[in-house]
């Protein structure tokens, strides 16, 4: 067959290169060194060098998402907010790190490729993954090799549980930076219920496929029942899905005047726009995925107008350190910072706060300095973008407050909670 | 002496030459890799893509025989992987607590994988092989949509009490200590992995054994006389719609085995996965390996599965590069020069001149 | 009235399908090739529209004409580029091919104009027209959709049916062998259906995107593929065929999910095709057959 030939050569060269990458200092392009401004240089060349000496000073900092495809919005940023802190960080002086961001394209099977890369690569210290299922894949392998890991965004108790069903056999040595589930929909019903002015009847629409929005759907649900809330209906969509007005419809027909959105913005923006178009105004009520919606390139802030939502970060705050970091993404790539890339940077900042209370240094081994910052983070607290005075439990779960905020003129208010 | 001689020469005779040849890669790859495991000298990432290929490997032979050997269009092998692979994690959910032994396990869900899988091709297969072509072809692809849509409303648990299952919403009440071993479109989670990577071969190796023995049978020679031509082989008396069901189903059980093999692989497994853009990806290692070849099919699932890996020192260019070696390969896969100058450069090696089935 | 109204959401919806539809329809009747990047070039037309628009202030009229202008131009260089070398080679190999393409654009995309999704703007002022009372309200953006839809395929059956260039591609269909002995250009024939084809889908993008305004690099992966059944589903080839279809596959699509389930709704499209097709084994419009010894 005419294809063998070349198969058979390409397979050869593969094979070499393959080899020469796996061989010796695995210092294949893929790594990428901060790209900080000039002071963090000295990492650069240690991870060239590879050998074990020359590493000393910078610990290898690993981590994987979706950079394309579908969900790649949500990889480039955590992507592009570690980069920022990682040359934050090295620029201090202190705890240097060196980063390394795979590609795994919101696939399990990709993620623990990228894992493995990355393992070759020699990281000590890991982001996990940015989406939930990628991360629920390579949980167990970070377990098994014992580096600590602590995801920026993957949300599902899959991620930090071997067997979720029952939240038991958490695997120890893996965090959450986000909001983990359940607090949301709890936080939601909480505040919708005491403040009844909004409305009494709710309609959500959640994304079923995503363990970030069924979670706080189901929490939310069990709650509104138990404190008077009435949920009038709830419709679903899954992956891309962009048309809302059926289910927007049936909320119309079946008289909301709250319509609760546990979804990110992208899907918020589209229903929104749907509804106004169809002349339907209800209260929207979002979570803090609905973060982001208002620096959306094109979109019409005025359709954002009197939306609520609980988040523990928003790029309008008008502290230092939110105000700096808008700043210096917005300068860097463009962009203004989403809720993914706050809890990327909060991310990177915790690990080196962990890092430098534990006196760790980058020549021990992966077990000790996942012993060490196991230690650290279910006893430290840590003031970030995403909230003041966050701590973590022995199972890896985050415990921080949202705020609520409102939109009037194109901007965050916040409202008493 | 003189019967070793003649099996020999029976191995590598035109009719029996290309088949050897695939025993003799897989067997003699599979010995490379063990080796090279053994003394360390294999990375993890490669460790890591050990049992995927052999599982891509699995479906695209399947589906060669679908397209290659049978000649029809299957736009929806990812749909019985899906079957396969989601059978295979239940099965082996549930018989964690019987039996503790891995292996054990991984090849009894392989085995119900492509039960089940072959069962829903032959359900399948009645209606799509009434059709021709391109219809054909998008009647499977609706088939692999539609399986995989239910996948994602299916809800499966797993408790004291025995299974249960839901539909659309899920209303699964478990007992404490339950598990779910399907969540709808959260697929699966905290899967055991089970796979490895010589169950991977061996089953290579029989899905091999498998099309080789249909290809080199009276079906197989039916198979290929309905595909070459239809009313021909219909008025020398071969049953058309047989030898096709044949093939389709022999293809959707060994994508089912396939499925097991991978969702035993890793501890969560969502139903998207099994989408269009798979079934794709499963064609495309088939047709760069050639039609009806399944030596090229191995091949070409191999570096198709290593490429993006390879790549990923490319960063923010691998996809792009990668979509880019897929259209040049097709291109000088199909231009004139370029066959004239492999043709020539086989007939000058010994081993060189395998027989093939098409072209 | 709200079955109607549900109907009429439908027909916007399929107006969008049977557009894209026609790329596909035309391009395989020609061809007789499955262009899977063809939602990929639709892609490329929302960006370059979005741009237009959004960055550059430009009137609406100067953006669509520009969005159809760089899809037009995209659509044959990839033909030239691509597909044109396979022009003898199997149809699998051009299928392969003409995924690599999509591939090929996303990822193209995704680099030049980052993945972070963007809102496209309106182009049809909101609003909305009230009928019986207020009972029911179709908006202009709904009524705009249905007419470009129309406009589109009254234009496209006069090109076919009564320009030379139109007859040309009529005979490439039926017998590019023929078509050649007539002293026909088949090549640049083909050129000329990409060119409109992908021309058409610009039209598509910006209509698209004006009711579902998320703009990404994977936004024309699945109206791709339902725009590839709905041109099945009316007979591929077929330019009536390819209208019906993409209508039909939008009412289906939004019925079933107002009245049976949204989560079932792609699995109900699909089923539909399937029993079309056993029904019809050649699609509602499309052409018999009939195989020779």
């Amino acid at each position: 067959m005419k294809f063998e030939k070349i198969v058979k050569g390409g397979l050869a060269a593969l094979m070499a290169m393959s080899m020469a990458a796996c061989s010796g200092s695995s210092s294949s392009a893929a790594s990428t060194s901060a790209p900080a401004d000039g002071t963090a240089a000295s990492a650069a060349p240690a991870a060239d060098a590879g050998t074990a000496p020359a590493a000393k000073g910078a610990f290898k900092l690993g981590g994987s998402g979706p950079l394309s495809g579908g969900a790649a919005v949500y990889g480039n940023a955590v992507k592009n907010a570690a980069e920022l802190a990682v040359a934050e960080i090295n620029a201090k002086g202190g705890i240097q790190f060196e980063l390394n961001m795979q590609d795994d394209e919101h696939d399990a099977e990709k993620a623990v490729n990228a894992y493995n890369a990355l393992k070759d690569w020699g990281m000590q210290v890991s982001l996990a993954t940015v989406t939930s299922a990628p991360g629920a894949a390579v949980a167990p392998l970070y377990a098994e090799d014992q580096t600590f890991a602590i995801t920026p965004s993957g949300s599902s108790l899959a991620v930090i549980y071997a067997d979720s069903t029952n939240q038991s056999g958490a695997y120890g040595n893996v965090f959450q930076m986000c909001f983990t589930d359940p607090n949301q929909g709890v936080a939601s019903a909480d505040y919708l219920s005491t403040h009844k002015d909004l409305g009494s009847k709710v309609a959500i629409i959640y994304k079923n496929d995503d363990n970030y929005s069924t979670g706080i759907y189901e929490k939310f649900t069990a709650e509104a029942q138990a404190k008077g809330l009435e949920v009038v209906y709830s419709g679903t969509f899954a992956g891309e899905d962009n048309d809302f007005n059926v289910q927007l419809a049936k909320a119309q027909e079946a008289g909301a005047d709250i319509l609760f959105l546990p979804i990110y913005y992208q899907p918020a923006s589209t229903i929104l726009k749907q509804a106004s178009e169809m002349g339907y105004k209800p209260t929207v009520f979002g979570v803090d995925g609905m973060d982001g919606i208002l620096s959306m390139e094109g979109f019409d802030t005025k359709l954002a107008e009197g939306v609520y939502l609980l988040t523990p970060f928003s790029a309008d705050a008008t502290d230092d350190l939110t105000k700096n970091f808008v700043n210096n993404y917005k300068a860097k790539y463009g962009d203004v910072p989403n809720q993914f890339a706050a809890d990327a940077y909060d991310a990177v900042y915790a690990i080196a706060q962990g890092l430098e209370a534990a006196g760790a240094t980058a020549d021990m081994s992966n077990a000790d300095i996942c012993k060490a910052l196991v230690g650290q983070f279910t006893s430290m607290t840590f003031n970030g973008l995403t909230g003041a005075d966050v701590t973590w439990n022995a199972n890896g779960e985050v415990s921080k407050a949202p705020k609520a905020v409102v939109i009037q003129n194109g901007v965050y208010v916040g409202v008493e909670g | 002496m003189e019967n070793m001689k003649n099996f020999f020469r029976t191995l590598f005779d035109n009719n029996h030459r290309s088949r050897t040849v695939s025993y003799l890669i897989v067997i003699i790859g599979y010995a490379v890799i063990e080796l090279m495991l053994r003394t360390g000298n294999l990375s993890s990432m490669f460790q890591s893509l050990l049992v995927p290929v052999t599982c891509y490997i699995v479906a695209a032979l399947g589906l060669n025989l679908n397209v290659g050997v049978s000649g029809e269009l299957n736009l929806g092998q990812a749909g019985f992987m899906s079957l396969g692979a989601f059978t295979g994690v239940c099965l082996s959910g549930v018989l964690a607590p019987v039996i503790s032994n891995g292996i054990i396990r991984l090849i009894l869900a392989i085995v119900l994988g492509a039960l089940v899988a072959s069962l829903f091709g032959f359900l399948i297969g009645i209606p799509v092989l009434k059709l021709q072509g391109d219809y054909l072809a998008i009647v499977t692809l609706a088939f692999g949509e539609i399986i995989k849509s239910l996948v994602n409303n299916l809800f499966i648990g797993f408790d004291q009490n025995g299974m249960q299952f839901s539909f659309v919403e899920n209303k699964l009440n478990l007992a404490p200590g339950g598990k779910a071993l399907i969540s709808g479109p959260m697929g699966a989670t905290g899967t055991q992995r089970i796979s490895t990577f010589t169950i991977g071969i061996i089953l290579v190796l029989i899905a091999l054994t498998i099309i080789y023995n249909i290809i080199y049978s009276r079906s197989g020679r039916a198979i290929q006389a309905c595909r070459d031509n239809r009313i021909a082989a219909e008025s020398v008396g071969i049953h058309v719609a047989n030898t096709k069901m044949l093939a389709f189903v022999i293809s959707a059980a060994l994508a089912g085995a396939a499925g097991a093999l991978y969702g035993l692989n890793y501890s969560t497994l969502v139903p998207a996965k099994f989408d269009f853009n798979l079934s794709i990806l499963v064609l495309v290692y088939v047709v760069l390996g050639g039609l009806g070849n399944m030596t090229g099919t191995i091949f070409s699932t191999i570096i198709l599965v290593l490429l993006p890996e390879l790549l990923r020192g490319l960063r923010d260019y691998r996809m792009l590069i990668y979509a880019v070696v897929l259209i040049v390969m097709m291109i000088l896969s199909n231009n004139e020069k370029v066959k004239e100058l492999l043709a020539k450069a086989r007939q000058s090696l010994p081993f060189g001149r395998t027989k093939e089935v098409e072209e | 009235m709200a079955f109607l109204s549900y109907l009429i959401n439908g027909l916007s919806l399929g107006s969008v399908y049977a557009i894209i539809a026609l790329g596909y329809t035309m391009v395989y009747g020609i061809a007789k090739m499955l262009n899977f990047a063809h939602g990929d070039i639709m892609m490329v037309g929302a960006y370059v529209a979005f741009f237009a628009l959004n960055t550059y202030g430009l009137p609406v009229i100067v953006s669509v004409l520009l969005s159809m202008l760089a899809c037009t131009v995209l659509g044959v260089v990839v033909e030239r580029l691509a597909y044109k070398p396979l022009r003898n080679a199997s149809s699998l190999s051009v299928l392969i091919t003409a995924i690599g393409v999509s591939y090929f654009l996303q990822n193209g995309a995704q680099l030049l104009w980052s993945s972070s999704t963007k809102v496209f703007p309106s182009v049809v002022p909101s609003g909305s027209v009230q009928l019986f009372g207020g009972q029911l309200s179709i908006s202009y953006l709904t009524i705009v959709t249905i007419l470009i839809c129309i406009l589109v395929m009254v234009c496209l059956t006069l090109f076919i049916n009564r320009t030379r260039t139109g007859k040309a591609m009529r005979a490439c269909s039926e017998d590019k062998g023929a078509a050649v002995l007539m002293g026909i250009n088949v090549n640049q024939i083909i050129s000329i259906t990409f060119a409109i084809g992908s021309g058409i889908a610009a039209i598509a993008a910006v209509l698209l995107c004006s009711t579902y305004p998320s703009l990404s690099p994977t936004l024309g992966s699945m109206p791709g593929i339902k725009a590839f059944t709905a041109a099945v589903f009316g007979g591929i080839g077929s330019i009536p065929g390819a209208f019906l279809g993409g209508l039909l596959l939008g009412v289906i699509e939004i019925l079933s999910k107002a009245y049976i389930s949204t989560q079932l709704s792609d699995a109900i499209v699909f089923a539909v095709l399937i029993i079309v097709l056993l029904i019809r084994p050649t699609g509602l419009l499309g052409k018999k057959i009939s195989e020779k010894v």
